[in-house]
């Protein structure tokens, strides 16, 4: 079997999907980690200059940049895909249950992967568009680009409160996703045996409630408390 | 438990064959014992319907006894109804009470086409069988027992895979329709035993493709399958059929 017949069988297309979502998944604890420096306390006369200091390095570093080819990839594998799945198994049973089974037999979220999905992802356009564009924008187009301070960014696009409001949004349909995603990947890899499960299953929630609630408590915390004293 | 009569509504799917278009009909049954299982209650059904000089409704049955995987009934929204670990023919009537509505649908999937009315086709399972579902090695007489030890634990598990009955259950429940339980316990209690050693690979990878040829859709880790499934079979052996499939590809398997 060559590879590209490998991946285009029902089981290589989720392991395209489960791939890219651990991916994915490691990208956001980085993520997580170098945001949550909003929290870490400021010397006297300084406003989140941790965080800008990561954020700045992370912007301008030719690795990353690099590497985040290779993140658009895996996002756009995993969407393409996860939505492909989605709408081939639509057309798998052309005549609909009169009764279906519900929540009776399985979980609400892992039935709904793909609105889910579709949720992050309109998230995922108005957060690139917030705090992605401007600065990539003049790195690539404005010879005089210099990265724009995303800490000041952060404060100013949290102080309106429906962006505060799609972004918690966002973490909690993130949050769902996780819960049916982080041990969806393991099991597509096999390696959810008897030994391991209980273990993988417990990580997955606690992964699932925790990095979208730290993510979720940025935009609160800019908007509610950390923007009142400047 | 009390015995006790019951009269009951039933709306039932009626097909004439693949070609034509399936509908809903109801039907009364009356003074149907709690004692009965579900099948004798359509027994009683199709007495009525023949002396009416109606059509019966066709559904499949063999032993009744829970082991042959022909009963195939969707009840209320539940393969083989609502108990767990049980097939339509060990369905018994004292789960349900006078006045009851029961809705019986039968599996419903792209590669279960229905032959009559709650009979669907399920031969799709005996191709992917046939794909690589088997040890194909002369086995020549019966070999002493001992001749070939096998780890307890595994031989536990073969046991726990090969209890499958092929009922279908697991695309019937499936959102997807997916057909991944059968094929992982089919793969699985070969995969664990020394005879289907030397096949592993290009069983996974066979078996997959006709899985995929036939219709059915692809596992996304819901579980409703092993919910529904009478026999218990664990989602873990959809983990080993994961695992034999990558390992398959990237150790390449023996036809290419």
């Amino acid at each position: 079997m060559n590879w590209k017949n490998a991946f285009s069988t029902s089981i290589g297309k989720k392991v395209l999907v489960g791939g890219t979502g651990l991916f994915l998944i490691l990208f956001l604890v980085v993520h997580c980690y170098v945001n949550a420096m909003i929290f870490w306390p400021d010397e006297p006369g300084e406003t989140g200059k941790h965080f800008t200091e990561a954020a700045a390095f992370m912007g301008g570093n030719v690795a990353i940049r690099i590497m985040e080819i290779g993140l658009f990839a895996g996002l756009i594998i995993h969407m393409v895909q996860g939505l492909l799945l989605w709408s081939q198994n639509s057309k798998r049973r052309p005549v609909r249950y009169e009764v279906s089974a519900g929540n009776k037999t399985s979980r609400w979220y892992s039935r709904s992967m793909g609105l889910l999905g579709t949720l992050i992802l309109l998230f995922l356009i108005l957060h690139l568009y917030h705090f992605w564009a401007p600065n990539r924008y003049g790195q690539a187009f404005d010879a005089a680009w210099k990265e724009e301070d995303l800490y000041e960014k952060m404060v100013q696009v949290f102080s309106q409160m429906w962006v505060v409001v799609v972004y918690v949004l966002g973490c909690v349909s993130l949050a769902w996703h996780l819960m049916h995603g982080f041990f969806s990947a393991f099991q597509t890899f096999g390696l959810t045996t008897h030994r391991y499960k209980a273990a993988i299953n417990s990580i997955g929630v606690a992964f699932s409630i925790l990095i979208p609630l730290i993510f979720a408590s940025m935009p609160v915390y800019l908007h509610f408390i950390g923007n009142s004293g400047h | 438990m009390q015995h006790y009569n019951m009269n009951l509504t039933l709306k039932v799917w009626r097909q004439r064959s693949n070609k034509v278009k399936g509908h809903f009909e109801s039907f009364q049954v009356k003074n149907i014992s709690s004692e009965m299982s579900f099948l004798e209650m359509f027994d009683v059904l199709n007495e009525q319907l023949v002396a009416e000089g109606k059509d019966p409704i066709a559904f499949d049955h063999d032993c009744r006894e829970g082991i042959c995987g022909m009963c195939s009934m969707y009840i209320n929204g539940r393969a083989h109804g609502p108990w767990t670990q049980n097939t339509t023919c060990q369905l018994h009537m004292r789960e349900y009470k006078d006045g009851d509505t029961i809705v019986v649908e039968p599996w419903r999937a792209e590669s279960f086409p229905v032959i009559r009315d709650l009979v669907v086709d399920r031969s799709a399972f005996d191709r992917i069988i046939g794909a690589g579902g088997y040890v194909s090695v002369n086995t020549g007489n019966a070999v002493d027992a001992n001749s070939l030890p096998i780890e307890k634990q595994k031989a536990d598990e073969a046991f726990a895979a090969a209890s499958c009955i092929g009922c279908g259950a697991c695309v019937a429940a499936c959102p997807n329709a997916s057909a991944m339980l059968f094929v992982s316990a089919k793969i699985a209690h070969l995969a664990l035993l020394p005879q289907g050693e030397p096949e592993r690979k290009n069983r996974a990878v066979n078996m997959i493709q006709q899985m995929d040829t036939e219709g059915f859709g692809s596992c996304t880790n819901i579980g409703a399958c092993e919910a529904e499934c009478p026999k218990g079979i664990s989602l873990e052996n959809i983990a080993r059929l994961n695992r034999e499939y990558v390992g398959a590809i990237f150790s390449g398997s023996n036809n290419g």
